[in-house]
């Protein structure tokens, strides 16, 4: 029993490294998964801030693509968030702009992040932003309203079948996770002197 | 390592120590056979009782008994109960008493971290089961616990799910690695590979299964712990993160899972059919083979559970073909215990009644599987009840049956008396007629498209659900009946035979009737 005593040990040490192994796996799935996604445009997810080079930027007149905006607010989150206009039609690789609003209408300073996503899905790498407020947190400050634009293309590559692009956002309230962190504390300081005379021109304009 | 084998060694002539501590330092495989035996089947009572609190709930439309939240809390932890509670550890169970008797070898390899396996489940089920008490109420976001209704929406116990979650999971890749240390290394001279009995064939497969895929659970509760507790975004769409990766992730545990919990029944069933048929294994090449594959197809399916996320066409058609092939392999080995029968000298004992209505069973709940395996049908029957009978079909009619089948087979083996017949075949009658009863109706409010876990329902699906309770309440109180049974036999009844059955072939039944508390000392040879 004893010889067969050593063979066990290295069965279980290869078996051990193996269950150790594939714990790394799940979380080897995260980035993967993003990278999946990123590549393919799969589950609508879209790149980061795209640099147009200027070549590409010929719109291609013969072609209208129309992109739709859906613009939501996640549950608990009450800030007014929404599209100046429900859609537009573009061309192609031109470079367009769209607006966006939101407006924070409770008595207290909040953090918001949005997060895109491009239906149909096959659209998505085909979407480019070259700016964007999800990029960034918005920080408003009680009552303060911010115009956002947006700058996209439409690449040349579109595939043919696609004639209506949906760009949907939905608006997170990030408040709890972002207090306490450096930025949040540095966006509100360098906010707090103009966000107050913001916030009183915007009860001016009220009143 | 070699200092505690040989400190084993020594014990060889003594039986049991006497009073509790002979179960709690036990390194004896049948003993902790037994616990986890007795363990799943006490699992198994706890779990049956939240699912008749379901089926009393769902006896009407309307609320009668419970409140939302409760019959929330009661769906999530029968399935949590009774997947890893009942169902996976009476398997381990069966396999601590049977491989080493199978396949000749005196004990597991590693007989402490045995011990440490078992003794693990009583404080993971003890902490899952505690949550119940809580003023936030136990978990309630569904076995599956997707992302974000398990992070952000959770109820504060959720802390206490992840860490029994954790343990549950350490005790089955202890377990796993211990069978197959023994498997591989400890077989009686002769007994090659392809000499195995079918049931440890197919436990090694399971073995390599739960070492691949439970670290991937505990992955995927670890970073819920994360995003609740340490800020992270793993599964929060606010931070960068995407409830659909959560998807994905215990999927990729989830489909090997709920072949864990099959493989071992298709090498119980594969000898008592054998058994009773007075014939060996027809095909038992092919049965290794088909297993294996069924094991790797396993990997490559996960997303047929997320056909209505949104996956891109190319995701749906391949996840779709892969798992409609893995109806080939599975085919094989139904076409194998047909093939066994055939012109087979056939009784039918309690065993063989099961591991028929298995094979019968089993295949109707594979055939709605393949229903379920249409992506563009799929889209129909989603969280509908048509998913909740196919299900149970290949789990209580497939795996439950496959261990009462295997309790009845060896339980003469290891009490040594006989159990009574008559009361065995009521059980089974009892068994076969809830079952179909409770499951078969559920196709139907499925396909007719009643959405599974609500505590109400449409007025026409009245009917179809009185039926229901009344064939799960005719199941879960014939199981009184196999306690009864179970009783009976160990405290006395017939004196059995060493063989036990006319046509019983393997190592197992070499030795007395009751297994001896130590076997195999020496190995014996294998032709």
């Amino acid at each position: 029993m004893e010889d067969r005593t050593g063979q066990a040990k290295g069965t279980v040490l290869r078996l051990v490294l193996g269950g150790a192994a594939m714990f790394g796996f799940a979380f080897a799935l995260v980035p993967l998964y993003d990278v999946i996604c990123e590549v393919t445009g799969l589950n609508g997810k879209t790149a980061g801030r795209y640099e147009a080079a200027p070549a590409a930027l010929e719109p291609d007149r013969s072609r209208d693509v129309q992109v739709r905006f859906v613009t939501n607010t996640n549950a608990g989150m009450p800030w007014r968030f929404g599209a100046e206009q429900g859609g537009m039609t573009v061309n192609p690789g031109g470079l367009n702009v769209a607006m966006f609003y939101a407006e924070n209408p409770t008595n207290r300073p909040m953090v918001a992040q949005t997060i895109p996503s491009i239906a149909p899905g096959r659209a998505a790498s085909y979407f480019h932003k070259t700016e964007c407020f999800c990029f960034d947190q918005q920080v408003l400050m009680p009552g303060e309203k911010v115009e956002m634009p947006m700058r996209f293309i439409v690449d040349r590559d579109l595939p043919e079948g696609v004639v209506t692009i949906s760009l949907s956002y939905t608006m997170f309230d990030i408040t709890d996770q972002a207090s306490g962190r450096y930025a949040l504390e540095k966006a509100l300081a360098t906010k707090s002197a103009p966000a107050a005379k913001a916030s009183g021109d915007t009860g001016a304009a009220g009143g | 390592m070699s200092a505690v084998i040989e400190a084993h060694h020594d014990d060889h002539d003594h039986g049991p120590a006497k009073g509790i501590t002979r179960w709690l330092y036990t390194t004896n495989h049948k003993d902790i056979g037994s616990m986890y035996l007795w363990f799943s089947f006490i699992m198994f009572l706890v779990g049956g009782v939240m699912a008749l609190v379901i089926r009393a709930e769902l006896f009407q439309p309307g609320l009668q008994f419970v409140e939302p939240a409760l019959f929330n809390q009661m769906t999530t932890n029968h399935g949590l109960i009774m997947v890893f509670g009942a169902i996976m550890p009476a398997f381990v169970g069966l396999a601590n008493w049977m491989v080493p008797l199978m396949i000749g070898a005196p004990d597991m390899a590693l007989p402490r971290m045995n011990n440490l396996s078992f003794w693990i489940l009583p404080f993971a089920f003890g902490m899952l089961l505690s949550t119940l008490f809580m003023e936030s109420g136990g978990p309630n976001f569904g076995w599956t616990f997707y992302a974000p209704l398990s992070t952000t929406y959770a109820p504060d116990s959720v802390t206490y799910f992840i860490f029994a979650v954790h343990l549950a999971g350490a005790s089955s890749i202890m377990g796993a690695i211990n069978i197959i240390a023994t498997i591989l290394n400890m077989r009686a001279p002769g007994m090659t590979l392809m000499k195995m009995p079918m049931f440890v064939w197919t436990w090694l497969i399971t073995a390599y299964l739960l070492i691949a895929v439970m670290p991937v659970l505990a992955g995927a509760v670890t970073m819920m712990l994360f995003d609740i507790h340490f800020g992270t975004s793993f599964f929060d769409a606010s931070g960068g993160g995407d409830p659909v990766l959560f998807q994905h992730v215990f999927w990729f545990f989830g489909h090997p899972e709920v072949y864990i919990m099959i493989l071992p029944a298709f090498g119980i069933v594969s000898h008592i059919i054998s058994t009773f048929s007075r014939k060996p294994l027809f095909g038992y090449d092919s049965m290794v083979y088909a297993t294996s594959s069924i094991a790797f197809l396993s990997f490559i399916v996960w997303a047929h559970h997320m056909f209505t996320v949104g996956m891109p066409l190319a995701g749906e058609l391949f996840f779709m073909y892969a798992t409609m092939l893995i109806a080939v392999p599975t085919g094989v080995k139904v076409f194998n215990w047909v093939s066994t029968m055939w012109r087979g000298s056939m009784t039918f004992e309690t065993p063989m009644l099961f591991a028929l209505a298995f094979i019968f069973l089993f295949t109707i709940g594979g055939f709605s599987g393949l229903m379920l395996a249409i992506a563009p049908a799929d889209f129909q029957y989603h969280d509908t009840y048509f998913v909740v009978a196919h299900f149970h079909y290949v789990l209580v009619s497939g795996a439950l049956f496959s261990i009462f089948g295997a309790v009845y087979f060896w339980l003469p083996k290891w009490t040594g008396h006989m159990y009574n017949e008559g009361l065995g075949k009521l059980h089974f009658w009892l068994s076969f007629i809830g079952v179909n009863v409770a499951f078969f109706p559920m196709h139907f409010s499925g396909l007719a498209g009643m959405p599974r876990r609500i505590p109400d329902y449409a007025l026409q699906f009245a009917d179809f659900n009185a039926w229901s309770t009344v064939g799960a309440f005719v199941f879960g109180i014939s199981q009184l009946l196999f306690l009864w049974i179970l009783v009976q036999t160990i405290r006395a009844g017939q004196k059995a035979t060493t063989e036990v059955w006319e046509g019983s072939e393997g190592l197992e039944w070499t030795v007395p009737s009751p297994a001896p508390y130590h076997t195999f000392a020496e190995p014996p040879k294998v032709a």
